[in-house]
């Protein structure tokens, strides 16, 4: 009690002499129309074509504008946390636009590091899908640009299919007794690549069921993981991760890449990939043996909902030529640039007209944007689930469920306990 | 005390004034500051000025000490460093006397190799075994025939051969540091005991071991706070933490729950505590050595 009290009176003495540093306000107020605009956009393993697009809007956009020049860093998808979180620390050091995946937004947001966009004026804004304009969303308040879109759906081995006598799944249900017959006549084969860690491949098993990870009351999250529905989905998804589909001892550490990269050494017969596999996947030696199609409903001819992934285009908050920001972001997410990067890097775009373009011109694209149609979800859009993220809620209690650790019950219950323990932290 | 003694006194304050300023700035600024942080809520809205300050008092400590999880990865670590200490003590001073009985070309071997292993990175030691352990591809797999056997998935393969690793770059150490403690003893004080007819045993437990305590009581207490703060190797070689976390020591604890979620004050509570428990062991052990009647 006395130790207590020491401690009281000494952490009351360090508030009064001094606290942690905080950085001040980051709104600069000053609005220069000429000078440096500075940009963060993603690295990429064959970066090139990229490159070579954003160059072109870059010169487009200093013809338009003089005295304006556009410098483009592009920053490691690994390291982006440390990137964001000193650029919001230290405003100095921060670009004026940047690129950010839509599931880091919301505690971007909050971190105070982007500013709301008026997309009012831009003409073209009212073609973005609103499905995906919602993943650039917080609150009803928009702080992002949809720059491209990604989503999954079920890849397959032709000729494992066609020497088996097999079709395609067509309910979710019919996953797991395809993937086990594989299994049974072919036991070298996965029946499917699915991982412990592989989040967005076990999020449309719940959503398929009805089931969500979280539910919103007014901005008030509650978990909702331990519902019935969200269970049946949880026990398909893990049901797939056992010793007669996919061995735990291989697939409970596996994530999305992992997941693929077992397909792509032909060593599964089925997966959960993302249209922006597709190159990896044509180099590999699953190359020409494979078909794609939309990840199947709970019901005959349903498709599971997909978690709509991407990247956004945003102005942060500290920029001190908000004008030009706004200007370069509209650009470089307007349509015409949106259909050169999906020609150069395959990214899916986010206007509902170009995606229709572009499936119209390319059949693989079908299955994706049957699936964005068909209607894609999110995680909660909550500072809270970066958090939930990187103390890896979801994937720790999927691989509890597939090591026989704890049973569906008991691990989704602990999973929304810590969950909701974030969401009012 | 007369004014002499006063007057040294003082002088030596002076003397050992710079050396205290710079162990006050590295050593108890930051210590300030941690225990500082973990007493607030400080995470990334703080920080960047997105919210206010909010002063927890203990709050932080209430919910570490108060979390299950915690508790099993503490239980985890204490075990863990334990299994490392031993370990890398009995390899390293295995491998100090045999290098006192053999010849000096093997003695130049042993080290360089025993050197090889201590110079490499954390990260590339623990990534060359993840490759030889590798379940399809390993080399030792497959020396031992067993193809597909994953070591990281079972929780205590993947401890026992993180485990390996550390003891493998850390022996070294004591390893080089025995065999100076070996040689710098008195080939008169040996030459007197075997006069007296002792065994080889017995002057190695009545002369040599106890004329080692210094040299091996630092390399213990070294060898404690390092394996008790492995980082690289769990989270490298057991991608994070294992399988639902259940490779988990406490380093990689807090990286994950509060460095990587932005939970700074927490963070530092962590800090906090380890460091506190640490001092803690270090403390302990030296007074079991005092009762034991070493002068330290």
């Amino acid at each position: 009690m006395r130790l207590k009290t020491l401690a009281a009176v000494l952490g009351v003495g360090a508030v009064v002499a001094c606290a942690p540093v905080q950085s001040g306000p980051t709104n600069s107020g000053t609005d220069e129309q000429t000078g440096q605009l500075r940009v963060w956009l993603f690295d990429e393993v064959n970066r090139a074509p990229k490159e070579a697009v954003v160059k072109e809007a870059i010169s487009e956009f200093q013809g338009k504008h003089a005295g304006v020049t556009v410098d483009v860093q592009y920053i490691q998808v690994s390291s982006r946390a440390e990137r964001f979180k000193a650029a919001f620390s230290d405003p100095k050091s921060a670009p004026d636009v940047a690129e950010f995946g839509n599931t880091d937004l919301a505690g971007y947001v909050s971190a105070g590091g982007f500013s709301e966009l008026d997309l009012g004026k831009w003409d073209e804004s009212k073609d973005l899908v609103p499905t995906i304009l919602d993943t650039a969303k917080v609150d009803g308040k928009t702080y992002g640009v949809p720059w491209f879109v990604g989503v999954r759906a079920l890849y397959y081995r032709t000729d494992v299919f066609t020497e088996l006598g097999l079709k395609p799944p067509t309910t979710l249900d019919e996953i797991a007794t395809t993937a086990r017959e594989i299994r049974q006549k072919k036991p070298e084969l996965i029946g499917i690549s699915a991982g412990g860690k592989y989040l967005f491949a076990a999020l449309p098993f719940i959503w398929a069921q009805g089931g969500d990870l979280a539910k919103s009351d007014g901005g008030k999250f509650t978990a909702t993981i331990d519902s019935a529905e969200a269970k049946a989905g949880i026990a398909k998804y893990t049901e797939l991760i056992k010793d007669d589909i996919c061995p735990p001892a291989t697939c409970a550490g596996n994530g999305g890449d992992a997941s693929v990269e077992a397909f792509r050494a032909g060593k599964a017969a089925m997966t959960i990939g993302g249209d922006f596999n597709r190159k990896s996947v044509d180099a590999s030696s699953a190359a020409g043996k494979y078909g794609v199609v939309p990840l199947p409903g709970k019901d005959k001819g349903s498709v599971a909902p997909a978690f709509a992934g991407g990247n956004l285009l945003g102005v942060m908050k500290g920029t001190q030529r908000k004008t030009l920001a706004n200007e370069f972001t509209q650009l470089l997410a307007s349509k015409k640039y949106q259909q050169k990067m999906y020609t150069a890097m395959g990214n899916l775009p986010t206007f509902a007209d170009v995606q229709k373009q572009v499936a119209d011109s390319d059949k693989f694209l079908e299955p994706f944007t049957k699936t964005l149609q068909s209607g894609t979800k999110f995680v909660p859009v909550t500072p809270a689930w970066a958090k939930i993220e990187a103390q890896t809620v979801v994937p720790t209690m999927l691989q509890e469920i597939v090591t026989g650790a704890k049973n569906v019950d008991t691990a989704t219950a602990d999973a929304a306990k810590t969950m909701n323990a974030a969401f009012t932290s | 005390m007369s004014v002499t003694a006063k007057g040294q006194g003082r002088t030596a304050f002076a003397y050992l004034a710079p050396a205290l300023l710079i162990l006050g700035g590295l050593l108890a600024y930051p210590i300030y500051q941690l225990v500082l942080i973990s007493l607030y809520d400080y995470g990334q809205e703080q920080v960047s000025g997105g919210a206010p300050l909010e002063f927890l008092g203990l709050g932080n400590y209430q919910k570490l000490l108060g979390d299950q999880q915690f508790w099993t990865v503490f239980g985890q670590t204490v075990a863990f460093a334990a299994v490392c200490v031993v370990g890398t003590l009995l390899v390293g001073a295995f491998l100090a006397i045999l290098a006192t009985r053999v010849r000096t070309w093997v003695r130049m071997t042993l080290f360089l190799a025993a050197l090889g292993a201590w110079s490499t990175p954390a990260v590339a030691g623990s990534t060359i075994w993840l490759f030889l352990f590798d379940a399809n591809f390993g080399f030792v797999n497959e020396v031992l025939g067993i193809q597909g056997f994953s070591w990281t998935f079972d929780k205590w393969t993947a401890f026992g051969l993180v485990a390996a690793q550390v003891i493998w770059c850390s022996f070294p150490f004591v390893m080089v540091t025995l065999f100076a403690g070996i040689k710098a003893i008195p080939g008169e004080v040996l030459e007197a005991a075997a006069l007296d007819g002792a065994s080889a045993f017995r002057t190695a437990w009545s002369v040599t071991l106890p004329l080692l305590k210094p040299i091996i009581l630092v390399v213990t207490i070294q060898s404690i706070i390092w394996d008790f703060k492995v980082f690289t190797q769990i989270y490298v070689m057991t991608n994070g933490g294992g399988i639902a976390g259940r490779n988990l020591v406490l380093n990689v604890y807090a990286y994950q729950q509060a460095f990587a979620a932005s939970e700074y004050g927490l963070g530092a509570t962590i800090g906090v505590v380890m460091t506190v428990l640490l001092l803690g062991i270090t403390m302990f052990y030296l007074r079991a050595l005092k009762k034991s009647g070493e002068v330290l």
